[in-house]
């Protein structure tokens, strides 16, 4: 009995590890999507690979980006997430959760007709920072946010 | 066939204050029900368009919330312009919606 529970723990704990893997491999079947869709940086586990998906190697640190994120989140599958770029000329902005088991969260490719301001929601696990990345004239400029998680919402 | 979307579009000035409210489970493929795990389903892209024209052409993961809410900001926009969306999702469901500007308080 006791082993059956350590068991059922233990599968409950891989439980993101292995759905992971399981995710990759629904994915990999899925061919047909939008061409544009970063399959690399959505997928990486750590929030740096993901940053590299970007092509942001190098950072710059920017007053002029916003996030707009709760200090406290009550509940971790709905956190609202704003970011406005005062940079000019702001091609991109992407936001990752940095302690989420896949970082990238999304990723927004702003036209000329659109301003560089987005509001949406997101998933997180636990605690952890939020980045925005903002690419601007061929460069990366961040801003970070953190948000304490009290319920993940990971499942 | 996925639920028709709620798009509220006004005008502030001469931007368009736009937003999205999408109908979709969001599945991570890390929740687990009594029959197991449940399948990754997630929208992978929306297109928001002004007249057309592209304006915000975003990518996402299974992190953005169930039932996803979007919103943005678009320039020059006047009353009665057109402003569409589509969403594709990683099964290749898709769904188009339009909705005109309007007036703003």
């Amino acid at each position: 009995m006791k082993n059956l529970r350590r068991d059922f723990l233990k599968l409950s704990v891989g439980i993101c590890a292995t759905a992971a893997a399981a995710t990759i491999g629904l994915l990999k079947t899925g061919a047909a999507w939008a061409a544009t869709w970063n399959k690399e940086g959505f997928e990486s586990k750590a929030a740096a690979d993901a940053q590299k998906s970007l092509g942001a190697t190098t950072l710059i640190d920017s007053k002029d980006i916003t996030i707009t994120a709760p200090d406290i989140a009550e509940n971790g599958a709905i956190v609202p997430v704003a970011v406005t770029s005062k940079i000019p000329n702001t091609q991109s902005i992407s936001i990752i959760a940095e302690k989420n088991p896949f970082p990238l969260a999304a990723s927004f490719d702003i036209s000329a007709g659109g301003e560089a301001y987005i509001s949406t929601r997101l998933k997180m696990g636990q605690t952890s920072n939020v980045r925005a990345i903002v690419k601007a004239d061929g460069k990366f400029y961040t801003a970070i946010k953190e948000v304490k998680v009290t319920v993940g919402g990971c499942g | 066939m996925a639920d028709p979307m709620k798009i509220r579009a006004t005008l502030q000035g001469n931007t368009a204050d736009v937003r999205i409210l999408m109908r979709h489970p969001m599945e991570t493929g890390t929740r687990k029900t009594a029959s197991g795990v449940v399948p990754i389903h997630f929208i992978q892209s929306v297109v928001v368009t002004h007249n057309g024209k592209t304006v915000i052409d975003a990518q996402w993961s299974q992190a953005v919330s169930r039932d996803p809410f979007l919103g943005l900001r678009i320039k020059d926009a006047k009353v009665g312009d057109k402003i569409g969306v589509t969403w594709t999702d990683n099964k290749g469901d898709k769904r188009t919606d339009e909705v005109t500007v309007t007036a703003g308080a």
